[in-house]
C-alpha cells in the first residue's frame, strides 16, 4: 500500500487488464455475488419440487432438475395470497397518493410561501422523519383501536403517511428550492393565484422530484411491516410481508416452497417498478440524505 | 383545494376580508399545511406523547390502565431479559454499522471506477435495499436452516466442517447470523449514497495531488475522506438509526430466540406489548430507546455543523 504509484485518475487506460481485474472487478464480483445470492436462492427454492428441496444427496442443491410451478399454484389457489397482494397494492397506492398530496402542499408552503415560522415547521417535519415506527407502533395501536380502524386497510392507509410525509416533504422542499423565483413572480404579475402557480408552474417543473418521492414512498409502504403486523389480525386483511410469515407457517411445519414463492412473487412488483425508475429512486434516496 | 381559488375570483372587486386573507402568506401557508399537519399531529405527535404516558401506566390490551409512575422502568431495571436486549441492540448496531460502513465505502470506491455497464451494476447493487426486508429475510431464514443450510452444505463438501452448523440454535451463531443479514441489507444504501458523495468530489483535487506525488493511500486519506466526511456523518446516522430500531429482520429470522439471545429492544417491546398484552410495559421499553436515538441525531447534527463551516457554505 505504501509503494508510490504514478496512477492518476484520468489515466485509467494505462492500467493493464489483469491488474485492474484483481483490483476492481474481482472484489466487485464477490460483493455482487454476496448481494444477489439470497435472490437466486429464493428463485431456486420457488421452482424446485419438494423431492429435490429436501434431498441434497441425490440432487445438487444449486440446480433444479425438474422445475415445477406447484409452490406458486399452492400459494395462489390454496392460501389468501391474492387477497394479501390486493391489500398491499391498495394500501401502498392510497398512502402514496395521500402523502404526495399533503407533501406537495406542505413543501410548497414551506419553501415558497415562507409564512412566519416556516423554517421551524420544516425542521420539525425533518425531525418527524427521524422518529422510527418501532417506537410509535404501541401507542398507535391504541389510537387505531380507539378510532375503530383496527383490522382494516384504512388503519394502514392513514398511518403509513406518518413516515412518508416527512420524507416526501423534505425531498420536495429540495426540488422546489431549485425552481427560479422569477417564474413565480411573472405568474403573480399576470394575475395567477398561488394555487394556479403551484399546479401550472411549480409542479410541472418539479415533476422528476414528485416521481422520485412517489416511487420511493410506494416501495417504502410496500415494504412496511411492523404497523401491518400490529394493526391487522384477520388473514384476509393482511399485506404480503405479514401474511407470508404469519399464515404460511403452521406450527412447526414450514412450507418452504410456498414461503419462497411468496417472497419471490411479493418482491417482483417492486423490483419491476424500481427497474423502470432506477434513476428517480436513487435520486430520492441520495437526495434525502444530501440535503 | 378548489375552494381556495373560487372565493378569490368571485370577490376580487370587493377586496373583502377573504381576498386579503388569501393574499396573506400566513393564511395561505396555514391552508396549504392543513393536510400534512393534520396527519402528522394525529398519527405522529400525538402517539409520541401517548407513548410517554403509556410507559408510565399499567395498561393492558382491552383495558384502561392507571398511572403507576416509574414502576415499569424500575421493574425493567431488574429484568435480565431487558438488559440482554439492550446488550443485543448495542452489539447488533455497532458491529453491523461498522461492517456496513467498511464494505459500503469499499463498494462505493469500486463503483466510482470506470466500469462498463456502470448504471446497470449500480441498479443491481441496490436490489437488497429495494426488495421488502421481510421477504428477503425469509430467504435468509432458509439459508440458515439447521438441516438444509446451503452454507453448511458447501462447507462440508469443501471439507472445512464435519457437521451442519446450527446457525439459529446457538446464541452467538444466531447473533452473528442476524448481523450478517442486516449487513447484507444495509450495504447497498451506504454504498450508493456514498457513491453519490464521491461523484461530487472534483477530479482536479486528485490531479493536483498527483502532481505533488501523492500515493493512492494519501489521496484517499487527505482528499476522499475529508471531502466525504459530511455525507458519511449523515449516512451513518441514518444507518445507525435504522439498525438500532430494526424489527423486521429479527422478527422474521429468529423472533428473538434462541432463549432471547437475539431480542432487540424493538422486538422485545413488541413481544411484551402486543403478544403479551402489556401495552404499558412495552411502551416503557420503546421509551428506553429514545435516549439512544437522540444521541444519534445530535451526533449527525454536529457532524453537519462542522462540515458547513469547513466548506464555508451557507449558515
Amino acid at each position: 500500500m505504501t509503494t508510490v504509484e504514478d496512477q492518476s485518475v484520468g489515466m485509467d487506460y494505462l492500467e493493464s487488464f489483469p491488474r485492474k481485474f484483481l483490483r476492481v472487478y474481482l472484489p466487485l464480483l464477490l460483493i455482487i455475488f454476496f448481494l444477489l445470492f439470497p435472490f437466486y436462492w429464493m428463485a431456486v427454492a420457488t421452482f424446485k419440487p419438494d423431492a429435490e428441496m429436501y434431498d441434497y444427496e441425490k440432487y445438487n442443491p444449486f440446480w433444479i432438475v425438474h422445475p415445477t410451478l406447484e409452490h406458486i399454484k399452492k400459494l395462489f389457489f390454496e392460501t389468501d395470497y391474492p387477497l394479501w397482494m390486493w391489500n398491499t397494492v391498495i394500501v401502498s397506492v392510497s398512502s402514496t397518493f395521500i402523502s404526495l398530496f399533503a407533501s406537495v402542499c406542505a413543501a410548497y408552503a414551506i419553501e415558497r410561501l415562507r409564512y412566519t415560522g416556516s423554517r421551524y415547521v420544516g425542521l420539525a417535519i425533518f425531525l418527524g422523519y427521524l422518529v422510527p415506527p418501532s417506537i410509535l407502533f404501541i401507542p398507535l395501536a391504541a389510537i387505531v383501536f380507539q378510532l375503530g380502524l383496527f383490522d382494516g386497510n384504512l388503519a394502514l392507509i392513514l398511518t403509513y403517511p406518518t413516515f412518508l410525509i416527512p420524507f416526501c416533504t423534505w425531498l420536495l422542499m429540495g426540488y422546489f428550492r431549485t425552481i427560479p423565483y422569477e417564474l413565480e413572480e411573472c405568474a403573480l404579475i399576470d394575475g395567477a393565484t398561488r394555487l394556479q402557480i403551484l399546479i401550472k408552474i411549480t409542479l410541472p417543473l418539479s415533476l422528476p422530484g414528485v416521481i422520485s418521492a412517489g416511487i420511493f414512498a410506494f416501495t417504502l409502504s410496500w415494504n412496511e411491516f411492523i404497523y401491518a403486523l400490529t394493526f391487522i389480525s384477520s388473514s384476509e386483511n393482511k399485506t404480503i410481508p405479514v401474511g407470508a410469515i404469519t399464515e404460511l407457517v403452521n406450527g412447526d411445519v414450514y412450507h418452504w416452497g410456498a414461503l419462497m414463492a411468496a417472497a419471490l412473487t411479493g418482491s417482483v412488483p417492486v423490483v419491476i417498478l424500481y427497474s423502470f425508475f432506477v434513476e428517480y429512486y436513487v435520486s430520492a434516496m441520495t437526495g434525502a440524505v444530501k440535503e | 383545494m378548489a375552494v381556495i381559488a373560487e372565493p378569490v375570483a368571485a370577490h376580487v372587486k370587493r377586496s373583502s376580508l377573504w381576498t386579503r386573507a388569501f393574499e396573506s402568506r400566513n393564511f395561505l401557508g396555514a391552508m396549504f399545511m392543513v393536510p400534512a399537519i393534520a396527519i402528522l399531529i394525529l398519527f405522529l405527535a400525538y402517539p409520541l406523547a401517548l407513548g410517554f404516558w403509556l410507559g408510565m401506566t399499567d395498561t393492558k390490551i382491552g383495558g384502561a390502565g392507571r398511572y403507576i409512575g416509574f414502576a415499569n422502568f424500575v421493574s425493567l431495571a431488574k429484568d435480565s431479559v431487558f438488559w440482554l436486549s439492550v446488550f443485543n441492540t448495542i452489539f447488533y448496531t455497532v458491529t453491523a454499522s461498522i461492517v456496513k460502513f467498511a464494505i459500503g465505502l469499499y463498494l462505493a470506491l469500486l463503483l466510482n471506477e470506470h466500469l462498463p455497464f456502470k448504471s446497470m451494476i449500480r441498479a443491481i447493487v441496490l436490489l437488497p435495499f429495494v426488495v421488502p426486508t421481510v421477504l428477503s429475510a425469509i430467504a435468509f431464514w432458509w439459508i440458515y436452516d439447521s438441516q438444509f443450510s446451503i452454507i453448511s452444505w458447501v462447507l462440508i463438501k469443501a471439507g472445512l466442517i464435519t457437521r451442519y452448523i446450527d446457525f439459529l440454535g446457538d446464541p452467538w451463531n444466531a447473533r452473528l447470523s442476524v448481523v450478517a443479514a442486516n449487513i447484507w441489507r444495509g450495504v447497498p444504501f451506504v454504498a450508493i449514497t456514498l457513491l453519490a458523495g464521491l461523484q461530487t468530489i472534483s477530479p482536479s483535487l486528485y490531479e493536483a495531488a498527483n502532481l505533488d506525488g501523492a500515493t493512492n493511500m494519501q489521496r484517499f486519506r487527505h482528499i476522499t475522506l475529508p471531502m466525504l466526511s459530511p455525507i458519511i456523518a449523515v449516512v451513518m446516522t441514518f444507518s445507525v438509526l435504522m439498525t438500532f430500531t430494526d424489527f423486521q429482520l429479527i422478527y422474521t429470522i429468529t423472533r428473538g430466540g434462541p432463549i432471547n439471545a437475539t431480542h432487540l429492544m424493538a422486538t422485545l417491546s413488541f413481544q411484551r406489548a402486543i403478544t403479551g398484552g402489556n401495552l404499558g410495559e412495552g411502551a416503557a421499553i420503546s421509551n428506553a430507546m429514545i435516549p439512544f436515538l437522540v444521541a444519534a441525531i445530535l451526533l449527525s447534527f454536529f457532524g453537519l455543523q462542522r462540515s458547513r463551516w469547513q466548506q464555508g457554505g451557507r449558515d
